[in-house]
């Protein structure tokens, strides 16, 4: 197993007042190459332990393995190699890239600084990451403000591959982007996984989403795990009344068409009548 | 046909900066009857926002000049004196916006802020019908809620509180931009479900800005289709959603990642981005990103095709008195259609 976490709790203290069990006994694994998704509503604790994995949050009880070493006893060398192979993509795309450095002095810092590249082989890997997130080479010299957000998404992928990584976490990365930015964000998403065998862990409140990406689901309330297996099992015959609560509230265009007696199949046939 | 409450006519909005002229909003013509619920849909950029504001002259006035018609109730608003114009924001067309931490003041008491909708009232009264605005709203503890600041609120919470000042001035429109975009799944929901139950309630019609298809197909009418400051193709919900005739509407369908789909199903994006305002492209604004283009697509202004109660703004093809097969159609350029959907 990649990740292996065990009874996992999150709890923030704050002088003065009640401590906050964010995460409370989760656990579960994810295997090289395999995608889970995390869904729930904000404040369940998806963020709380999207940051315990990647070392940002220590946890205040329970075990977090990666490839059977302990987080918490790594060595520094280690502990080193797992920030380099455990990235994170953020929500917000444009917020998550230095606003004062080009497209091309953000993808050679990370290359400098975990020694990825020998000096003179840098300008040709980034140029291979543009080219394996879909961008053209014309992004190079501009800032984050000037290219889309979709663009910038982009970037921060192009990022996390310079470091190799083996497991991403996505925390909503597709969430503030329009349908159709979004629909080739997730087609990125997945060719990379094929490709690079890389583990995904996807956290969204899009079920669709969730659906489309990942083979296995964990549903999250409250700092727990209420349900989790294989996406198609979770989705389609859902065992818990929360899981049940949140696909009904997913606003899904071709449910709500057969709701109102039409079928959705402008795909099949496609004639535009 | 009773005269509908709403009748947008050519509605242009073009912005001066510079010495630049834009024109974000190209002559967009829409209509809301009393009570109706209708939807804008269409991508960031597509001037949706802007047409909203336009319809009570809140577009910013140093800058942007609005032209066409906005018929409410058949007075213009565009030409309103400031007196008659504030009467309607508020009483006739009411606002719910996106972001409600930012369109509440933070440094006002939730109830002050209601007060300030119900001028009409005594003061000592004010208080009480903030309350009574706010159990409309189905809020947990309303009192308690009426002496809070936004930010003691959850984004849930002070939407609500956006709905009640919404609500205050009994609007007959309530026009409703991405009112659930920052909301998680089940409070949208629940905001969603407020609104429809409010607006039968009061007999209000719905104007609903979104980009969500999916509330859309579930909740709304008729929709109105935009793309680069047009009105691209309108209709019944259940009409355009389930047999678009616009490209781009069937764009949009196609991205959307669906629940019955099978896993690892690569959805069709539309190439390409909405063009900006200072470059709208010579024909149809949507032809560099089409997938079944003709050369007059690129020159030529495509005709507004009426049928059957739709609008579409597309040349027409060659009918197709042969069926032709679904990848020949939807896979042009060589793709294929991605979705795979419970045949009739």
């Amino acid at each position: 197993m990649l990740l292996n976490i065990q009874n996992l709790h999150v709890t923030y203290y704050s002088p003065g007042q009640k401590p906050v069990e964010a995460v409370r006994g989760v656990s579960f694994s994810v295997g090289a190459g395999e995608s889970l998704g995390i869904v729930g509503e904000s404040g369940c604790g998806k963020s709380s332990l999207a940051k315990t994995i990647i070392g940002l949050q220590p946890p205040s009880a329970g075990s977090l393995r990666f490839e059977g070493q302990e987080l918490g006893s790594m060595k520094p060398a280690a502990f080193r190699h797992y920030r380099r192979v455990v990235q994170m993509i953020f929500q917000d795309a444009v917020g998550s890239i230095n606003p004062r450095m080009t497209v091309r002095q953000t993808l050679e810092e990370v290359l400098h600084v975990h020694q990825m590249v020998p000096a003179g082989r840098v300008a040709g890997r980034v140029r291979e990451l543009l080219d394996r997130v879909g961008l053209p080479e014309t992004v190079l010299d501009a800032y984050p403000r000037e290219i889309s957000g979709g663009q910038c998404q982009r970037i921060s992928f192009a990022r996390c591959l310079a470091l190799e990584p083996r497991l991403i976490i996505a925390d909503e990365p597709v969430s503030a982007l329009d349908v159709s930015v979004q629909a080739r964000i997730l087609n990125l998403v997945r060719t990379l996984q094929k490709e690079l065998d890389l583990a995904i862990i996807l956290i969204s409140h899009d079920l669709a989403v969730v659906r489309n990406i990942c083979d296995r689901v964990a549903v999250m309330y409250a700092g727990q795990f209420v349900e989790s297996g294989p996406s198609a099992n979770v989705l389609d015959a859902p065992q818990h009344a929360y899981t049940r609560e949140l696909l009904a509230a997913v606003p899904d265009v071709g449910r709500a068409l057969k709701e109102r007696g039409r079928t959705h199949r402008f795909a099949p046939t496609c004639t535009g009548e | 046909m009773s005269v509908p409450l709403l009748q947008v006519v050519n509605l242009a909005v073009t912005f001066r900066q510079e010495g630049v002229e834009t024109t974000p909003v190209r002559s967009v013509s829409l209509t809301v009857h009393a009570g109706e619920r209708v939807a804008v849909v269409g991508e960031s950029g597509c001037g949706k926002s802007l047409t909203a504001l336009a319809l009570t002259r809140l577009s910013p006035t140093d800058r942007a000049r609005v032209s066409g018609r906005v018929l409410f109730e058949g007075t213009d608003t565009l030409t309103l004196g400031t007196r008659a114009l504030t009467r309607v924001r508020g009483q006739g067309i009411a606002y719910v916006f996106q972001d409600p931490t930012a369109s509440l003041n933070p440094v006002m008491r939730v109830s002050d802020q209601i007060a300030e909708c119900l001028p009409d009232l005594r003061r000592a009264d004010r208080l009480a019908a903030a309350i009574d605005l706010l159990t409309k709203t189905g809020l947990p503890d309303p009192a308690r809620a009426a002496r809070a600041y936004p930010c003691e609120l959850s984004g849930g919470q002070q939407q609500r509180v956006m709905l009640a000042m919404a609500l205050a001035a009994r609007p007959k429109l309530l026009v409703s931009d991405e009112p659930t975009t920052a909301l998680d799944v089940t409070t949208q929901r629940h905001v969603l479900n407020l609104i429809d139950d409010l607006t039968d309630a009061y007999n209000m019609a719905v104007l609903l800005i979104t980009h969500n298809l999916g509330l859309v197909a579930g909740r709304m009418e008729r929709v109105y289709v935009m793309y680069a400051g047009q009105v691209v193709e309108s209709g019944a919900v259940t009409d355009v959603l389930a047999r678009p005739r616009h490209p781009y509407t069937r764009g949009l369908l196609s991205a959307v990642p669906l629940l019955d789909a099978p896993r690892n199903t690569p959805l069709q994006d539309i190439p390409g981005t909405v063009p900006s305002p200072d470059a709208w492209p010579a024909g149809c604004a949507f032809a560099p990103r089409c997938t079944d283009d003709e050369p007059r697509c690129h020159t030529d202004q495509p005709p507004e095709t009426l049928a059957d109660g739709r609008m579409h703004r597309c040349w027409p093809r060659p009918q197709t008195g042969q069926q032709k097969t679904p990848t020949a159609l939807c896979g042009s350029r060589g793709r294929s259609p991605s979705i795979a959907l419970p045949q009739p």
